[in-house]
């Protein structure tokens, strides 16, 4: 069960927007395909991310995954609890698993993501 | 063919599980055009004369002269249990130790070879190894730019040639910019890096990623590594250190010259001259650079039950998972050189390895002594090590006629750095804890003899 | 303190004791390292270990034993060729006369070592069918990028240098995209074709005006000849493209396939896998590249040449203008290519090719007798190796090629390459090597079979193997999260339990 309340990406990136910012992580889905995570790579406070471009990179023991910005905006947080407990992207990608947060640029751009049913659709296809 | 087990009945049985009647159907898959024709090489050769013609070609080789050549490569007598330990099949035809539960032996031996060389470098972090001191200068270079995001390196002069021409093939390849910065050529720190233009060169032109310097240089001069960090670090570079692992033991460290990146060849711990290679490259760094080196890494764990145990780690870095975007391409790395790294500072212990940087000064003080009472004084004023240079007048023909009267009279300088012409009439030479007083006492009569124009 | 296993060892600090050992070297002068001014003496002597030499002789012939090798047992790791490493080439690599010989000595002094490199040279040239090798790379990787760099230079000598793409497969060796990006180029992935070779339609639409060269791994990484080689190499040079060829699995194809003479442009030797020189727990390796006429001019520096006396001698700085320069120092890894050229020596022509028959002979006989029991995705014949796949087991026990592959340690076998190409589910890469007895390979097939079964009956005691194993699994994800990669100082040395 994907939370109903977030807006997602074909690349399992999920966006949680409160006002003008977006926070964001990877879906629980993605994490347990990588398997267990144990590095998480996210860009410095104040740069900006263009909607699809890789705004980091997840590495699990035998995997590696880019991520990818799901909105364009400049990055006013990430989560620095992911540099000592990386394995939080496992045990709660919806929470205190996330990512980063940015200052969405153009709001347009969150009509284009994926609602949780087409999500879950997307992931149970394979 | 020698070391094949079947019988003609073995490949009868295989042949017919298959279901073929010959091997050659095996290989129908081959286009006929594109079919090899017959190998033009000699018929196997059985192990009895293939013994006596490789006796014959090493006889050629002469490894009988007082050596005095050095430049990177060191002779230093090596406790014989190291090679009897290398000689375990368990060792030598094991691989990567993909499968931890059965490598056990491997990946500790690794991560104590990697342990051993954080206390001899003051790092925190080395690799589990690289080619050569070539290739692990040109990879810590690349660290840096990584690091910092900047496309120019600098490096000095006084860094071996050979480690500067690898880091202009892979510098060129990752489309970087290196420049060389000079070297001293007067007063008494002739010989090595030329600080003010060190300086110069970081202030003007594009930034700088990192300045590479090696302790002690290429003509076995002591640098002033704080005082080139601290440029290094003002510019907001970083600073590799190029290392030669037995002086470690008392000259100062890259965690104590304030290096970023410490590199170099690690041939000196216990590893046979043998033309070259197989050798060790040692990278090593600060733990803030950790994602960045490049290559195998070991790491201590535990398993299901709670033992300790090791295994390889941070493995998403590399090419076999990061494919195009890992950092570097390497994978063979150089383990069992790293072994009998490990084995040999195991067996010589910490005092054996400052008793061997501290008699190979000796003996070249006693060098330094006869060449100059022979006529070849030193070329620098600074202080060295074990390594120097010396002036000889037409250096290149006395060397060629030395080699006639049973000496390995070190390296010209013409020859090993032809651009520098203050270097021209230099001989390099080397002395370690293998040279011996009568090696000494024949170069320098030889060389008296051939300054007086004597006939050999 | 630490909780280390019966059969495991302390580590060399844990066995350190404060004044053991040394003797071994003479006591230099008192004021030997006087003239060293104070400002660059090391000031911290380094902490490392004291131990008398048995101490030090049991710990690594003790640690030694944990290992599984080649001398030991059977080690069908697939693209490696763990084949036998002779005995004779390590004792030839060790003789004075060789191991003793200083790089930079001169040529008059190095005639025995030059006159190996040579002949080795020409004999790899033989059986590549190309015009020339450099002996120089360490070792496969730096092979790459050693040709791919060749090749480069090539395009930019002729002013064309619009050529930034690499084509690779998408079965091929890591290394291979890994170089393309380090010599500066952009890798495009090729999607092989459901016979497992290169999807030729998507190949001739990513080659073009961009294309500098394709990496091509023949036989492929599925051990499978490229039956369309012919038409891939027409098609690059066509377009203006070099080929390379990745020699991993040479193994498979000796004197029966020489890729100089089919057209390939570039490739590289592995000599730890294909001339059987030891893998020495991950390295050292060399990496000779051949390459054809028109890439000679940019071979690295120095070359082994022979001068009209008969007498050898090194290429000098600047003697070849457009070489690419060096990748490592000195002239390459001696030691490796002295082993390597007694292999070639003691097989000659006749004798490799048979090396590659019985290697090709071994790899389809375990093919069909595994067949059936586990899901050979490819039926054709294969060459030296072969991809087995547990996906019917798995969907059927649940138990993974992991798990077969942990099993197989209890049965006394090193496992397969598992999980690579990542192009195949639940695959494993088995290459059995021509030096392995029928019985040996009999032995391997029971096993299989017998965790077959096992999957089945008890799929409990095949997830949770390996049971007899120095170790267990281990948890590698707190290796990489928290890293630990050295020994701090030397504290905890008590001896461990079951000692």
């Amino acid at each position: 069960m994907v939370p109903g309340d977030l807006r997602y990406t074909k690349d399992h990136e999920w966006v949680r927007v409160e006002g003008d910012v977006a926070t964001v992580g990877i879906t629980e889905f993605a994490a347990h395909q990588l398997g267990d995570v144990v590095f998480v790579e996210l860009p410095a406070v104040g740069r900006t991310l263009a909607q699809h471009a890789t705004f980091g990179v997840v590495e699990s023991v035998k995997a590696v995954s880019d991520l990818f910005a799901p909105v364009s905006g400049e990055v006013v947080a990430t989560n620095e609890a992911l540099g000592s407990r990386p394995e939080l992207v496992n045990t709660d990608p919806y929470g205190e698993g996330w990512m980063l947060r940015v200052k969405v640029a153009d709001a347009g751009q969150l009509d284009g993501l994926l609602a949780a049913e087409a999500y879950e659709q997307l992931t149970a296809e394979g | 063919m020698p070391y094949g087990p079947h019988s003609a009945d073995d490949r009868a049985r295989m042949l017919e599980a298959v279901g073929v009647d010959s091997v050659d159907r095996l290989f129908d898959d081959i286009p006929e055009a594109l079919r090899s024709s017959p190998l033009r090489m000699d018929p196997p050769e059985p192990e009895l004369a293939l013994t006596a013609r490789l006796l014959e070609l090493a006889s050629r080789n002469r490894t009988d002269l007082a050596s005095f050549l050095g430049a990177g490569a060191y002779r230093h007598w090596t406790p014989a249990a190291v090679d009897q330990m290398l000689l375990r099949g368990e060792w030598y035809t094991a691989y990567t130790p993909y499968q931890p539960e059965v490598s056990q032996g491997t990946l500790q031996s690794i991560y104590e070879y990697q342990s051993l060389l954080a206390e001899l470098t003051g790092m925190d972090v080395v690799s589990a190894s690289h080619y050569d001191g070539g290739a692990a200068t040109a990879e810590a270079a690349l660290m840096t730019c990584r690091a910092t995001g900047r496309e120019r390196l600098l490096v000095s002069r006084g860094v071996h040639p050979h480690y500067r021409r690898t880091l202009e093939t892979y510098a060129d390849g990752a489309g970087l910019r290196v420049d060389e910065v000079p070297l001293a050529v007067e007063g008494p720190e002739a010989g090595t890096t030329d600080l003010a233009a060190l300086q110069s060169m970081l202030a003007d032109g594009a930034p700088v990623a990192g300045v590479v310097a090696a302790n002690p240089n290429v003509l076995g001069l002591l640098e002033d590594l704080p005082r080139i960090g601290a440029l290094a670090h003002g510019a907001g570079a970083l600073l590799v250190h190029v290392i030669e692992p037995v002086s470690l033991s008392v000259l100062a460290t890259p965690g104590e010259t304030g290096a970023d990146i410490a590199c170099g060849e690690g041939q000196p711990l216990g590893i046979p001259l043998q033309y070259g290679g197989p050798y060790l490259g040692i990278v090593a760094c600060r733990e803030p650079l950790i994602r960045q080196i490049p290559g195998r890494l070991v790491g201590l764990t535990r398993d299901l039950e709670g033992r300790r145990a090791f295994v390889m780690t941070m493995r998403a870095r590399e090419q076999d998972i990061r494919r195009e975007k890992a950092a570097s391409n390497i994978c063979t790395n150089q383990a069992l050189l790293a072994l009998a790294a490990a084995i040999y500072l195991a067996a010589i212990g910490p005092h054996g390895l400052r008793d061997v940087a501290a008699l190979g000064a000796a003996r070249a003080s006693e060098l330094e002594a006869a060449l100059a009472a022979a006529g070849a004084p030193r070329l620098h004023a600074g202080p060295y090590l074990n390594e120097f240079a010396v002036r000889v007048p037409d250096a290149r023909r006395v060397h060629a006629r030395l080699l006639d009267r049973g000496v390995l009279a070190g390296i010209p300088l013409a020859e090993l750095l032809p651009a520098d012409p203050s270097l021209a009439d230099g001989l390099l030479v080397c002395a370690t804890e293998v040279t011996t007083p009568a090696d000494i006492a024949t170069f320098a009569d030889a060389l008296r003899a051939e300054l007086a124009g004597g006939a050999a | 303190m630490s909780v280390v296993g019966e059969k495991l060892q302390p580590t060399i600090f844990e066995l350190s004791r404060p004044g053991r050992g040394g003797g071994k070297i003479p006591h230099p002068p008192a004021d030997a390292l006087d003239r060293i001014p104070a400002s660059a003496r090391r000031i911290t002597p380094p902490a490392l270990p004291e131990l008398s030499e048995p101490e030090v002789v049991r710990h690594y012939v003790n640690l030694s034993t944990l290992n599984y090798s080649v001398d030991t047992g059977f080690y069908p790791l697939g693209s490696c060729t763990m084949k036998y490493n002779p005995k004779l080439n390590e004792w030839a690599a060790r003789l004075p006369g060789f191991a003793g010989l200083h790089p930079l000595a001169p040529d008059a002094a190095s005639q025995g070592t030059l006159a190996l490199l040579f002949e080795l040279e020409a004999m790899l040239a033989e059986i590549s069918g190309m015009a020339a090798v450099t002996l120089q790379p360490a070792a496969g990787a730096q092979g790459e990028l050693t040709g791919i760099l060749m090749i480069r230079a090539y395009h930019r000598a002729r002013g064309d240098l619009e050529r930034t793409e690499v084509l690779v497969p998408d079965s091929s060796h890591g290394t291979n995209p890994a170089t393309a990006s380090m010599a500066g180029f952009k890798t495009v992935t090729i999607p092989s074709a459901p016979d497992g070779g290169v999807d030729i339609a998507a190949f001739r639409s990513a080659l073009g005006p961009r294309t500098a060269a394709i990496m091509i791994t023949n036989p492929s990484t599925l051990g499978l000849f490229e039956a369309r080689v012919g038409e891939l190499l027409e098609a690059t040079h066509a377009a203006g493209a070099l080929a390379y060829m990745d020699g991993a699995n040479l193994n498979a194809i000796l004197g029966r396939f020489r890729p100089g003479q089919a057209g390939f442009d570039v490739m590289h030797f592995n000599t730890h896998k294909t001339f059987s020189t030891p893998h020495g727990g991950g390295g050292p390796g060399a990496g000779p590249v051949g390459v054809r006429e028109l890439l000679v001019p940019f071979l690295p520096s120095p070359r082994v040449l022979q001068a009209p006396d008969g007498s050898f001698r090194l290429e000098r700085d600047g003697e070849r203008p457009l070489t690419i320069g060096r990748v490592r120092s000195f002239f390459g890894s001696t030691g490796v290519l002295i082993r390597a050229y007694a292999y070639l020596r003691a097989h000659g022509g006749t004798g490799l090719r048979e090396v590659s028959d019985d290697a090709v002979l071994a790899a389809n006989y375990m093919k069909a007798r595994l067949s059936g029991t586990y899901v050979v995705p490819f039926e054709r014949a294969c060459k030296h190796e072969f991809v087995a796949s547990a996906s019917e087991i798995k969907h059927r026990t649940g138990v993974r090629t992991l798990d077969i592959a942990k099993r197989l340690i209890d049965k006394g076998y090193h496992p397969p390459t598992i999980y690579f190409p990542l192009t195949v589910d639940e695959g494993m890469l088995i290459e059995p090597t021509e030096t392995e007895s029928l019985e040996t390979l009999d032995g391997f097939i029971a096993a299989l079979l017998e965790i077959a079964r096992e999957a089945d009956d008890d799929p409990e005691l095949v997830t949770s193997a390996p049971h007899d194993a120095p170790v267990r699994r281990l948890d590698e994800a707190a290796a990489a999260r928290q890293p630990n990669l050295r020994w701090r100082g030397m504290t905890g040395v008590e001896r461990p339990c079951g000692d």
